[in-house]
């Protein structure tokens, strides 16, 4: 098998497994206790797991830390790194840190808008965009450089590239073209923004199907359970790029008023939906991110008949 | 032009709470345009300082003066006589006047009036809008004309992030998405490939972080 690094995510892949991944979202303080019982958790359920990097621009503990932590669980990490709040220097520095402690997965991202978290009279940073962030990824890989040119004598670091996609933001036909921009930079595998909108997220991936962007990138389906009514309405009008359609909101709702559990019946709907994404062409996985609610995910794996996961070896 | 406005009142009075004599010091360059530092705004600063003064029993005497550009040193230097036997100057125009009065007079106590906000211009009457990064590199031609690096809230240089939605940016419902504005616009021009070039990263050197710039005009200098 061809594969480009050492990472278990790209071997997998690559050997046309449909793979799971889901997300731990790091504490706001400096133990690693609840990342190290959540990994655990997961621990045989999922494939890879990211970290997010101080997700909504709220100073958390760092995903490279995070990601340790969780490598020393035996979970593969997906560590991600946004460009908020770093520029190049210290990001390729935290890159050959992360590398040489055994962070194979990288997620590269642009980052939330600093005003959206406790710190939002931060500068933000944006030296590069994610876009650049990726081709520095790879160029460090497959060019041995530094993005100032110069070479990487020895030892260069050799992430598994992702990106990420959100068919749910605007404008609806640049998002495929910007996806194409991502893989032209180096990205190999993208995970989407959380999935509710089943027909636009469909109509999005005839557009990839079209460009044969699945054949050249491994595209995992993002699925979040929702655990309550009120997070689905937060969702539904607070967070920009996400379309949270009114009938399942209107499905929540009925389900308590025929007194079901809530939560119980936002399992079954994102069990329902891997089901619905799996059969959509050029889907090559789901990455479950149950936010705050890590520990639902191997549940969901189980209802959706993906488990166990398959051996890297 | 620069964009300014004039900083709350009570924190102009404080900057002088201590002085007996002040120059209130006018633009009549982009400052006067965006009613923030012009002889009228002038005026009407020192008038309320005296009043207020007044009203505090220990009275302030001003002078006033309006320079035809606070951003140019022969106009610096008439307000010399005036500068004289003052305590403090209060100059009403942007960051780059006020320079250049405490570089003129190194011995004065200077102070600013105003928050220089950004290079811009106006939309509606009473209302100014940033448009230009003084960035030093300008890349409005690959860009329909429409600033990433200013109006997109993370200057993104390849698209929209995924936070753009129904043609606003993330941070607020009254801000557009500068990467809409420009797909619209690309789109209606008839040029939508040129975004899907990569753009690389940007020579940030040439912006704000590489110290203060120089610009030389050798055909212009004696």
């Amino acid at each position: 098998m061809n594969l480009t690094t050492e990472s278990r995510l790209e071997k997998l892949l690559k050997r046309g497994e449909f793979v799971v991944t889901a997300e731990i979202g790091p504490p706001q303080h400096a133990s690693a206790h609840e990342i190290v019982h959540h990994a655990r958790l997961l621990k045989g359920y999922v494939d890879a797991t990211n970290i997010t990097d101080c997700q909504t621009a709220v100073v958390r503990l760092s995903s490279f830390a995070a990601a340790v932590h969780i490598l020393r669980e035996g979970l593969e990490p997906i560590m991600q790194m946004t460009c908020r709040d770093r520029n190049r220097i210290a990001m390729q520095s935290d890159l050959l840190g992360a590398y040489s402690l055994g962070i194979r997965n990288l997620l590269c991202l642009t980052g939330d808008h600093q005003s959206f978290g406790n710190h939002p009279t931060a500068k933000n940073v944006h030296d590069l965009d994610s876009i650049q962030l990726i081709n520095m990824v790879k160029r460090m890989r497959d060019d041995r450089v530094f993005a100032c040119g110069e070479p990487i004598k020895e030892h260069e670091p050799r992430f598994f590239i992702g990106a990420a996609a959100n068919p749910f933001a605007d404008p609806f036909e640049f998002r495929v073209v910007r996806l194409e921009k991502k893989i032209n930079a180096g990205a190999q595998f993208i995970q989407t923004q959380c999935i509710f909108d089943l027909e636009r997220f469909s109509r999005f991936m005839e557009m990839v199907v079209e460009r044969g962007l699945h054949e050249r990138a491994y595209i995992l389906a993002g699925l979040t359970p929702i655990k309550s009514i009120g997070a689905a309405r937060y969702m539904q009008k607070n967070v920009p790029g996400m379309i949270v359609p009114e009938e399942l909101v209107q499905r929540l709702r009925k389900a308590k008023d025929d007194g079901k559990n809530v939560a119980d019946e936002g399992v079954d709907i994102c069990v329902e939906f891997i089901n619905k994404v799996r059969k959509i062409k050029g889907v090559a996985g789901v990455h479950i991110m149950a936010i705050a609610w890590e520990e639902i995910v191997p549940t969901i794996v189980q209802k959706a008949g993906l488990y166990p996961r398959p051996k890297a070896d | 032009m620069i964009v300014a406005e004039q900083k709350p009142f009570a924190e102009i009075a404080g900057f002088v709470a201590d002085c007996n004599k002040i120059l209130v010091a006018g633009c009549l360059g982009c400052v006067a345009v965006c009613l923030a530092g012009g002889e009228k705004e002038t005026e009407i600063l020192a008038a309320a300082l005296r009043m207020h003064r007044r009203l505090q029993g220990k009275p302030l005497e001003t002078v006033t003066y309006t320079a035809t550009r606070q951003c140019d040193p022969e106009y610096v230097d008439a307000m010399a006589d005036l500068v004289k036997d003052v305590d403090a100057v209060v100059s009403l125009a942007c960051g780059v006047g006020v320079q250049y009065i405490a570089e003129r007079y190194p011995d004065k106590w200077v102070v600013p009036a105003l928050n220089t906000r950004f290079a811009g211009g106006s939309v509606a009457q009473g209302v100014w809008e940033e448009r230009c990064g003084l960035c030093g590199e300008c890349i409005l031609h690959k860009t329909g004309g429409i600033c990433p690096i200013i109006r997109c809230s993370k200057s993104l240089l390849n698209g929209p992030c995924g936070g753009s939605q129904y043609g606003k940016c993330e941070i607020s419902k009254d801000v557009p998405c500068a990467w809409q504005l420009i797909y619209d616009r690309m789109k209606a021009l008839g040029r939508l490939e040129w975004l899907l070039e990569y753009q690389p990263p940007k020579d940030w050197s040439k912006s704000r972080d590489g110290g203060p710039r120089k610009a030389v005009r050798e055909d212009a200098t004696i």
